[in-house]
């Protein structure tokens, strides 16, 4: 950071419907040195709270925000400036900023999220979500059962600072076409084929639950699609899963009866709010919805049981592969590292349950973006 | 997603099931509103524009303009589901329900029952409820408990345009008549409301607010008065249960009962006249099934037993608001049992 610079950090957008949140708790004091990637408060939404981190390095000046209220996407919540920088530069700058911002809400300019979109692949519509530009093979997000791309809330935004990035609806979830024939190989070719369609040659893969099967299975089918892979509690490596997720969560059409199921996916279960939940019933009420999930349940878990395991195929890939496991996952039991090759990189999350990407995204991102600067050398 | 008001998650419902079942058609007074002259055929798409464009899309055979008939064609539309169609006729306004009584109430409602369950009559009829839109006592009853008393009957009444959407479609998927309310005031409410079709159970209430203290029943539009007396109650310390039970026929009196049971205290807020009313019905199901719960006595929010004023204050002074239902629910935190003396 260059001398004399003040920096604004302001109220961040966790996914697409976010448009303001509040600071739960601030988690660095002004006046402490902060580095980029440190977490500095708990931003809460009406969905989640999560941590965030920094994105500059300073000292922290001074906390706008108070604990506890409500603030705009957007919206000034902390300055971070170097030591130097006196009192009055960053009065002057608080003022200016508030001027400017309370000017642009009134004129209805926001900051302009990225949308996802459909396209359309081999006459199915797949919804994506494409951000970012930059050198190199993009990332690609696959997400797990019951899940969409907006599981990727917190890893997506800061991984497309530096390239483009994807995130894929699979088919029978999110905005995507709701008929499936559930099985590994046609989700799988079906995300391949939206690759195609985007004229996409080569990415490095993220994959969580059922996604790890489906890029592991992809990476099997089409070698030279995959220059990494990065499995997030994967399915696909062991023969078992809690079936009491699989199929309560089909089974599960009310408030009541779907938070308990939801709760497996957390190391803490108080994560799970009631818009989180309403979200999800309202995915299940789309027609054709409940339908896919129960063609993909039957397809790959039946009765608690994985039908696929590639743990003794994994030796064949040739693209460098990590997985990150939550040491509380209650959803994919955790395949023993020592039943795997050596050479994958094998980190355990203590802190996270079946969700690592959102109950330690600060640790997740860094360990992708550091597995990705390695293999593009 | 994006957002739609309520008006176009009701077109959007209908457009849909059209298109994916052929059986399904729309009829009423000016549904199209073009018919039998030389102008514009979708001239107005019902009398507030709700079904504007289904002819366009699903040509006349299939979106009829009706005489000014309700007695006729409510007739033909149970007839019509009876024998194989799934029409969605349009009533306009419910106050003119009374000039077709027979046809729902005896013939409709009856079918399943008395063909020994060998007929199914998968009708729905719109209509427009409430008080609020300045068109005077005929055109402003909310008559839904009316329906709710007849057997054979389903009812409902969507409280927002995510509700109106899902639960219409469900209406229309429904094999048993449905009278289905829409409130004119609303037509304009906007929220995220799915592209895709998605159904809504019946009888299946949603709690729109959580809370500790109090729960508000709160029928169709009041919801909205009761979520904004509950969000003010709540920066006060006191919070509350908003339920909306959906449908009223079937009512999900379990989930009234099981949040009477945690918070002791129950607000319902009808913006039907206070006799024979909803609230009435659920403050008797309640006082039989939760009496032991109560710990003050149940508080009604409703509109004064008089027809629905024309004079724009006093309609203003007539329909239930959050003021009173926050009111109601301060009265029941400071109830206090006098000891005899």
């Amino acid at each position: 950071m260059i001398t004399g610079e003040i920096k604004a950090i302001t109220m961040p957008k966790f996914g697409l419907a976010m448009t303001e949140g509040k600071v739960a708790a601030w988690m660095k004091s002004v006046g402490a040195e902060i580095n980029v990637g440190d977490d500095i408060a708990d931003i809460e939404t009406t969905k989640i709270t999560n941590a965030y981190e920094s994105p500059v390095k300073g000292v922290l000046r001074r906390q706008v925000a108070q604990e506890q209220e409500e603030l705009p996407v957007g919206a000034l919540i902390a300055v971070v400036a170097d030591k130097e920088t006196t009192d009055a530069e960053i009065d002057q700058f608080i003022e200016r900023f508030q001027a400017e911002f309370s000017s642009d809400q009134a004129a209805g300019e926001t900051i302009a999220a990225p949308e996802p979109k459909a396209i359309d692949v081999g006459g199915r519509k797949i919804r994506i979500l494409d951000t970012g530009e930059g050198e190199g093979a993009p990332i690609v997000f696959v997400h797990g059962f019951g899940g969409d791309l907006n599981n990727w809330m917190f890893n997506q935004p800061p991984l497309a600072e530096k390239r483009r990035t994807i995130a894929i609806d699979l088919p029978g979830h999110g905005g995507s076409a709701k008929e499936t024939s559930g099985d590994l190989t046609s989700l799988a070719a079906t995300v391949v084929e939206t690759l195609e369609t985007l004229g996409i040659g080569q990415a490095h893969f993220i994959g969580h639950s059922l996604g790890g099967a489906i890029v592991l299975a992809l990476a099997l089918e089409k070698p030279a699609l995959a220059a990494s892979l990065t499995l997030l509690a994967p399915a696909g490596l062991g023969d078992t899963v809690n079936r009491n997720y699989t199929e309560g969560f089909i089974a599960a059409d009310r408030r009541k009866t779907l938070k308990p199921v939801l709760e497996l996916l957390f190391a803490d279960p108080s994560l799970v709010s009631n818009d989180m939940i309403d979200d999800l019933i309202k995915f299940k009420r789309l027609d054709g919805a409940i339908n896919a999930m129960q063609a993909i349940e039957q397809a790959n878990f039946k009765e608690g049981k994985q039908s696929t395991n590639f743990a003794s195929r994994i030796g064949e890939i040739k693209a460098p592969i990590t997985i990150i496991w939550g040491r509380q996952d209650q959803v994919v039991p955790m395949t023993d590292p020592a039943q795997l090759p050596q050479t994958l990189a094998f980190h355990i999350l203590e802190k996270s349950g079946h969700m690592p990407q959102m109950e330690q995204s600060a640790e997740v991102n860094g360990l992708i973006d550091t597995f990705i600067a390695k293999v593009n050398g | 997603m994006s957002k739609k008001s309520y008006r176009q998650a009701i077109n959007e419902a209908i457009a849909s099931e059209m298109r994916r079942d052929p059986t399904v058609i729309v009829m009423g007074e000016d549904v199209a509103g073009g018919a039998g002259t030389k102008g514009q055929q979708d001239a107005w798409g019902g009398v507030l524009g709700v079904t504007k464009g289904l002819i366009t899309e699903f040509g006349p055979e299939r979106v009829l303009d009706t005489p000014l008939s309700e007695a006729g064609y409510i007739g033909a539309a149970a007839g019509a589901a009876a024998t194989g169609l799934r029409p969605v006729a349009e009533l306009m306004f419910i106050d003119f329900m009374g000039v077709c009584f027979d046809q729902i109430f005896n013939q409709a409602a009856k079918f399943r029952y008395m063909f020994g369950g060998k007929a199914v009559t998968p009708l729905v009829i719109r209509a427009m409820y409430g008080a609020g839109f300045r068109a005077a006592s005929q055109h402003s009853q909310c008559l839904y408990p009316l329906f709710t008393h007849i057997p054979g009957l389903k009812v409902v009444i969507p409280s927002s345009p995510y509700e109106v959407k899902g639960l219409l479609i469900q209406s229309i998927r429904d094999n048993d008549p449905v009278i289905f309310f829409e409130n004119k005031v609303m037509y304009d409410d906007i929220e995220e409301v799915p592209d895709e079709p998605y159904t809504i159970p019946f009888g299946e209430a949603n709690l729109t607010r959580e809370g500790d203290d109090v729960t508000i029943v709160a029928i169709g539009r009041m919801v909205k008065m009761a979520n904004e007396a509950a969000d003010r109650l709540e920066k006060q310390g006191i919070t509350c249960n908003v339920i909306d039970p959906r449908t009223t026929s079937p009512m999900d009196f379990d989930t009234i009962l099981d949040c009477v049971a945690d918070t002791g205290r129950l607000v319902i807020v009808d913006e039907a006249s206070p006799r024979c009313n909803m609230a009435t019905d659920i403050s008797a199901v309640v006082a039989q099934e939760a009496f032991g719960a109560l710990k003050a006595p149940i508080k009604m929010v409703c509109p004064p037993h008089t027809p629905v004023p024309f004079a724009p204050n006093l309609e203003d002074l007539f329909v239930p608001n959050a003021d009173r239902i926050e009111k109601a629910a301060k009265a029941l935190m400071n109830y206090q049992i006098k000891e005899p003396a």
